[in-house]
């Protein structure tokens, strides 16, 4: 009954066919979901989202009065990854994070990419986020972006593209931690079954790579998180990420540069610190070399940086590989440095800076999103089909008058995934967001941010502007047979659950019939974290 | 552990205790006037009195009324010492140090909170508001009971214990002290048996009532006292309380008993040795008030003194909340 109303529409549906047939990788999850009472979703989703305002994951919401948390809206119906798409992937991050790390090290040193001419100087040196503090410096190991929340989406082309690289410090990783923990005990048979992968493990993969950071001869180094405080919107992960990974959780205020080493204070006096998982954008690290108005920062840190008594994760001046202008080039950088070809593609991008491209833009603005450079988080941006004209002509005006700074592509028709609704489900649009650690080996974890954007027709998927988040469920290998439901029936969207099923999958022995209902009992329960 | 980290512990386990004091406080007030057979008009002004906030309480409501007395104690916002604003800052604090803490200490703190942040904003009802209360002396139960059974007997449990001890040391005088200000209204009655009534709901909003029977016995002012300030025995006794808070300060700096290395170590040494040669006798004949405005502002001197020399940053800005309550209690 569930599905029995749900339209796939004019766009892809991560779970469901043009057909509307359950995509095999989603058929254990879509017979589930049809055998569950009318009623029964909401009451998970309630449960799910009391432990979430229990366990305080919450967000703070700028410009409302300081303290107001909320809590991260959730859907508890999981995106699935396929195993072959996810392997396509993993590839193709792993290559976009090698390229741009071999990017950023080269501007910051020969710069033989722009001597090239394959990306024009002017947009590095306009970039707000080069740092001309980093010219010359070699990080630790050699490696600039430790820490990657790449944003990927597909079109209704059925192709995965990345819409954005995240390299400064991107968020939600914790999200991605706490939902799994959630669905997991929502539903525990589909774990048991589905050969989900895990994600768990992220935080010791994260405190493994920042430990391989430290100075030389560092037999056991002191790693810390350093967070802008409880203001900050993400708090709560800065904190989340600290506790599991058993390492403080410092402000700029606990600590203090002696003789270019990092001290935190103590309870016993001062103490060395080696490696800082720093949260706080490059313009607040130091107030001597960067933003001299911050109070957030370590006066000294980046001296200390640069001795090499510290290492900072991720490095300063890798934020001018995220720049939105820069972004364009990726494609170019990955052939130019590795001599391949981009595994995953970009959206197709227009540069503004670029006359033919400007003239077009200006053109079709009512197509296309516009996106300002340096901007996040959904803010400074135009979505064409959706603005009114007089938005169209301030964005105009804005392009013309600063060309460098804008970006626009097509507006994409962002895949959805079922969604509950109310008491019902429909579709609705997801982007999603892997992370990757670049320590010893590049190493993407299997799953994600699943954003999804909750109003109806939406495309802004946000936090701050109405989106929420799912679980995203990668995929050991292909499905195999369930192995409760050997009937091997295919749900669609108009089958309803057939109670002869369960009783022709039920063993021969008694018990065996049991132990169904025993299971949805069990499903039932609140989650007790 | 970081100083900003042993100052957000102490002060939030110092706050869920303060929060379960303010109740105990006002439940001992409702409790008092319910034994009022002379009819005599309710006094709340006693109460603003012992908390030590009368200026500010003067300032924005002017006459003690019950629906003002209470609201400023219960809910108000902006008297930093409610018992809204109690929780509220622990679990602030508690915020700050979310990987120090347990997880369960958490779930609790914040529970606790989303409670008193869903409660209606006039409580002055007396039996819903015994009923709030009751439901705040057990969520500081809870978390406490998580908290030492949760949470590491490091140094950071330490601090919390710390925190609370001072904290329950400093109430259960002022406690014992509301009793003097009612004193003062009907020194009439004193020795009769609308006295013992009195004194012995003083015992049960410190939860001493039953304890105190197996100990003394016969109900009388002097056991009162002996009890409440020179057990070493009853959890929300005052010397038991002190000599807690000492042991916590030498595990966190090492020093051996008996010895000191810094300004609180002095202190409090000194005013666990001077509660174990006092007598009761003494106490009274000084004059229970003066004894315990004495010992509030020892405790007081303790409480800068772990300020000073475990959470104070030199040479920086002046650091958040945590010096203001210790000027308001004083």
């Amino acid at each position: 009954m569930w599905f029995d109303n749900y339209e796939v529409g004019n766009f892809f549906d991560e779970m469901f066919s043009k057909e509307g047939s359950a995509r095999p990788s989603a058929r254990p999850l879509a017979r589930a979901i049809a055998s569950l009472p009318p009623g029964e979703l909401e009451n998970r989703q309630r449960a799910a989202e009391r432990a979430l305002l229990q366990m305080g994951i919450t967000f703070n919401v700028y410009g409302e009065e300081a303290g107001v948390e909320k809590i991260f809206p959730f859907d508890l119906l999981p995106r699935i990854v396929p195993a072959t798409e996810w392997s396509l992937i993993e590839r193709g991050l792993k290559q976009r994070i090698h390229a741009l790390n071999l990017f950023i090290d080269d501007l910051y040193h020969e710069q033989r990419i722009l001597k090239d001419g394959v990306v024009p100087r002017e947009i590095i040196f306009s970039a707000k986020s080069y740092r001309e503090q980093c010219v010359g410096w070699n990080p630790p190991r050699g490696i600039w972006c430790h820490i990657t929340g790449t944003d990927l989406v597909r079109h209704s082309d059925g192709q995965i593209y990345v819409l954005e690289d995240n390299l400064r410090c991107p968020s939600g990783v914790s999200y991605v931690l706490e939902n799994r923990q959630i669905l997991k005990q929502l539903f525990p048979q589909l774990f048991s079954t589905s050969r989900i992968r895990p994600v768990s493990d992220y935080t010791q993969k994260l405190r493994d790579m920042l430990e391989y950071l430290a100075p030389e001869g560092t037999t056991s180094p002191r790693v810390v998180l350093l967070t802008p405080g409880i203001y900050n919107s993400a708090y709560f992960e800065h904190s989340f990420l600290a506790r599991q990974m058993g390492i403080e959780l410092v402000e700029g205020r606990d600590l203090v540069v002696e003789d270019e080493c990092v001290l935190m204070r103590t309870t016993k006096g001062f103490e060395r610190v080696d490696v800082i998982y720093r949260r706080l954008d490059d313009d607040f690290l130091d107030p001597r070399c960067f933003r001299a108005d911050s109070l957030l920062g370590v006066p000294g840190l980046m001296q200390a940086c640069k001795a090499g008594n510290v290492a900072l994760a991720n490095a300063p001046g890798t934020g001018v590989a995220d720049d939105k202008v820069v972004y364009a080039y990726v494609p170019r950088i990955i052939k130019y440095y590795l001599g391949e070809d981009i595994l995953l593609p970009n959206v197709p991008t227009y540069i503004c800076a670029e006359e033919k491209d400007r003239e077009y833009v200006l053109e079709h603005l009512d197509e296309l999103v516009v996106k300002a450079a340096n901007e996040s988080g959904g803010y400074g941006m135009l979505v064409g089909p959706h603005s009114t004209k007089e938005q169209r002509e301030e964005f105009a005006s804005r392009v013309k008058a600063n060309p460098r700074n804008y970006i626009a592509q097509p507006t994409l028709s962002l895949s959805r995934v079922p969604t509950l609704i109310g008491d019902r489900i429909e579709g609705r649009h997801v982007d999603l967001r892997p992370y990757i650690l670049y320590g010893r080996d590049i190493f993407v974890m299997p799953g994600g941010l699943t954003r999804v954007a909750l109003k109806k027709g939406s495309l802004v998927v946000n936090s701050s502007q109405g989106g929420g988040s799912k679980d995203t469920w990668v995929l050991a290998d292909s499905p195999q047979v369930n192995m409760t439901d050997s009937s091997g029936v295919e749900i669609g969207l108009t089958d309803t659950p057939q109670p002869k099923h369960n009783k022709g999958s039920a063993p021969p022995t008694g018990a065996g019939v049991k132990a169904t209902s025993t299971q949805s009992a069990k499903e039932t329960q609140e989650p007790s974290c | 552990m970081l100083s900003r980290v042993a100052d957000s512990v102490y002060w939030m386990s110092r706050y869920v205790e303060r929060a379960e004091n303010v109740a105990r406080f006002i439940a001992v007030n409702l409790q008092l006037l319910l034994d009022n057979p002379g009819g005599e008009a309710e006094q709340w002004a006693p109460l603003i009195n012992t908390t030590g906030d009368h200026e500010d309480f003067a300032r924005r409501y002017g006459e003690a009324t019950r629906e003002a007395a209470l609201h400023f104690l219960v809910m108000d916002p902006e008297n930093p010492n409610s018992i809204f604003s109690c929780v509220c800052s622990a679990r602030e604090n508690a915020r700050t140090v979310r990987e120090i803490i347990s997880s369960e200490m958490w779930l609790q703190l914040n529970k606790f909170y989303l409670t008193i942040k869903s409660a209606p904003k006039n409580l002055t009802q007396t039996d819903v508001l015994q009923e709030f209360f009751t439901e705040i002396k057990q969520s500081s139960h809870l978390f406490t009971g998580i908290t030492d059974a949760t949470m590491t007997h490091g140094e950071a449990w330490h601090f919390c214990r710390l925190g609370r001890k001072l904290e329950r040391a400093d109430k259960t005088s002022r406690i014992l002290d509301v009793k003097y200000y009612l004193l003062l209204r009907s020194s009439g009655d004193v020795g009769t048996p609308f006295d013992d009534i009195q004194w012995a709901a003083v015992l049960r909003s410190a939860s001493a009532f039953e304890m105190y029977r197996k100990w003394h016995g016969r109900i009388s002012p002097r056991g009162v006292v002996d009890f409440l300030v020179l057990n070493r025995e009853f959890p929300r006794a005052i010397q038991y309380c002190l000599a807690n808070a000492r042991d916590s300060l030498h595990a966190i700096s090492g020093t051996p008993y008996g010895t000191y290395r810094n300004g609180p170590e002095k202190l409090i040494g000194q005013l666990c040795s001077d509660l174990s040669f006092a007598s009761v006798d003494e106490i009274i004949s000084h004059g229970l008030h003066e004894y315990l405005d004495e010992l509030q502002t020892r405790i007081n001197s303790v409480s800068a003194g772990i300020f000073e020399t475990f959470f104070a940053f030199k040479a920086q800005q002046p650091q958040k909340r945590s010096a203001r309550p210790l000027v308001q209690s004083q």
